[in-house]
């Protein structure tokens, strides 16, 4: 019988439930064309338009003709931290959407199992985005994204954590507060966009700003992007910062989504889940 | 009130234990100034079925959702077969399922593949025999690879109740497991939870507003109304009590607060609860 089974994993993390989980997101992306059709269609938009935009303003302007490719390559991070979140984000709402929450939350299933499973898919989603991407940016505009090398490593974790935080934050406000909170899942991260300083430095900002700046993780990206592109210096000064605060962002998010699903199970609202 | 465990066939089945199945110790759930369940204890017999009975609003979906762990109570403790909920859920989920009209299954995905993460997630062994097994139990085989949202109501009741077996619970919690199923339908569902629970000697607790599936399957009822247990016992118990040769009788009394309808022997304490409560209504 299977009760030997479940004991045996009803303490830790058990990777069977959340290759369970990766599993049941991915049938459902193979059985929406529209869905895998999305995962590509905006990449594709950002970066025929933005790849545009830098071809024409690198014929017109000396210093962005100097630093070719920090558009194009903010284009793609940036898309990596916002898809990211949304790739998090979606998978959580599809189980809302398809009012199935209650069967996983009486399920063996574990909140720190749910979410690791959500952060899976969402690598798996952004990596059907951001490959053709990054593809279509060096043949069209011939940018090899993947030339900037090791560094890439270090932009691509420290944007993926902050994407994971800010969406196991909304995803507990969506649990809490039912479908009715779900604009927050696409609105958020465009709150954070002008104080990450995407596609300009962050002494740009006033003084006051830039504090806040420093305070986000994608900022020393961003930043340190342009410092390998302009400068050909890689700052792992700033990496290690990004880390740091995309550690403790990544436990206050952990610790608020625990509290709201403790919330939601007070306030009953796991039953519904509706608006 | 009877609270007490109440004599049920099944407690003699193997597998029954000395703990109860469930233990609900004066559970409340106040939601803002409404009191859903209000100071509620009752014990549920290892191998018994019982049918949570009462109107719209009268607290069972709430009951149930605390049982597991879904709601949290304000106060009072449950107790799902011998470990404080929710607090030792981990070591309880595994050994229970439900089905609810509240929850379905991902619409998108066959019933094979939604079987197949659910049996994943309750780390079920020998998975693709079980499904077997189900498939030909619940006769789903016409529709297994056909994506769950496309399913009739009946058949959809079908794949919710496999889903509900696939770990082969020892406790079975089921909210209205035959609501919109036609006659023959509803019937054999009956028939099968029935055949489950004498073959593993499982627990059901089930609230449902059909009268006649209570009394044809439950070894004991609860009836609630209005967040408080009106009356518990054995169908035949409440029947003779109330003078009425239907639970459906015995329902529309509690209901409309005819208390007259209890028989000259039924307990002073029960006749007096349903008159207290009456004058209740009236000064409310």
């Amino acid at each position: 019988m299977s009760d030997i089974a479940v004991t045996a994993g009803s303490r830790g993390i058990a990777l069977h439930r959340i290759g369970a989980m990766i599993l049941r997101y991915w049938y459902l992306l193979l059985s929406s064309w529209p869905r895998l059709l999305e995962l590509v269609y905006w990449p594709t938009v950002q970066i025929i338009t933005w790849g545009f935009l830098q071809n024409y303003i690198a014929q017109n302007a000396g210093f962005f003709a100097r630093a070719g490719g920090t558009l194009i390559g903010a284009v793609i991070l940036w898309d990596i931290l916002f898809r990211g979140q949304l790739g998090f984000s979606i998978s959580f709402l599809e189980e809302m959407w398809a009012r199935n929450l209650g069967n996983l939350m009486m399920s063996p299933l574990k909140p720190i199992e749910f979410l690791l499973a959500l952060m899976a898919m969402s690598l798996v989603r952004l990596a059907i985005g951001i490959i053709p991407m990054t593809g279509l940016a060096f043949f069209l505009f011939h940018f090899n994204f993947y030339g900037i090398g090791l560094p890439l490593i270090a932009f691509f974790c420290n944007l993926i954590f902050t994407s994971w935080a800010v969406g196991i934050f909304v995803s507990g406000l969506v649990l809490r507060n039912g479908l009715g909170a779900e604009s927050i899942v696409w609105t958020l991260m465009f709150a954070i966009m002008p104080l990450s300083c995407i596609y300009y430095p962050v002494s740009v900002l006033p003084h006051w700003l830039q504090l806040v700046a420093w305070t986000l993780p994608p900022t020393y990206v961003f930043e340190g992007m342009r410092a390998l592109l302009v400068d050909q210096v890689f700052r792992a000064d700033l990496m290690i910062e990004a880390a740091a605060i995309n550690a403790g962002l990544l436990i206050a998010s952990f610790a608020a989504f625990l509290a709201l699903l403790r919330s939601a199970r007070r306030n009953g609202s796991l039953l519904g889940g509706g608006e | 009130m009877n609270q007490n465990e109440g004599t049920s066939p099944g407690s003699s089945l193997p597998g029954a234990m000395t703990s109860p199945a469930i233990e609900v110790v004066h559970l409340t759930k106040l939601y803002k100034t409404t009191r859903a369940v209000d100071d509620v204890s009752f014990r549920i017999a290892r191998g018994s079925i019982t049918g949570l009975l009462g109107g719209n609003g009268a607290g069972k979906t709430t009951t149930i959702a605390m049982i597991m762990g879904l709601v949290l109570p304000t106060s009072g403790q449950v107790r799902v077969l011998g470990h404080p909920m929710p607090e030792h859920s981990a070591s309880v989920l595994g050994r229970m399922n439900f089905e609810s009209p509240y929850v379905d299954m991902p619409m998108r995905l066959t019933v094979r593949q939604n079987l197949t993460i659910f049996g994943r997630l309750y780390a079920v062994a020998n998975l693709r025999q079980r499904i077997a097994e189900l498939t030909a139990d619940l006769d789903l085989n016409d529709f297994l690879d056909r994506a769950s949202g496309k399913l009739s109501a009946g058949q959809k009741t079908r794949v919710a109740l496999a889903k509900a077996l696939i770990n082969r619970p020892e406790l079975l919690l089921l909210d209205e497991p035959t609501a919109s199923l036609d006659p023959d339908t509803a019937d054999w569902v009956r028939g099968h939870l029935d055949a489950y629970r004498k073959a593993r000697g499982a627990t059901i607790l089930l609230a449902s507003h059909n009268m006649l599936e209570v009394e044809r399957l439950c070894d004991r009822v609860i009836i609630m109304k209005r967040g408080r247990i009106e009356d518990d016992d054995s169908p035949a118990q409440i029947m003779a009590r109330y003078n009425r040769t239907t639970l459906e009788d015995v329902f529309l009394d509690v209901a409309r607060g005819r208390t007259n309808a209890l028989s000259s022997d039924a307990a002073p304490g029960l006749r007096e609860d349903n008159a207290s409560n009456k004058r209740g209504e009236v000064a409310s």
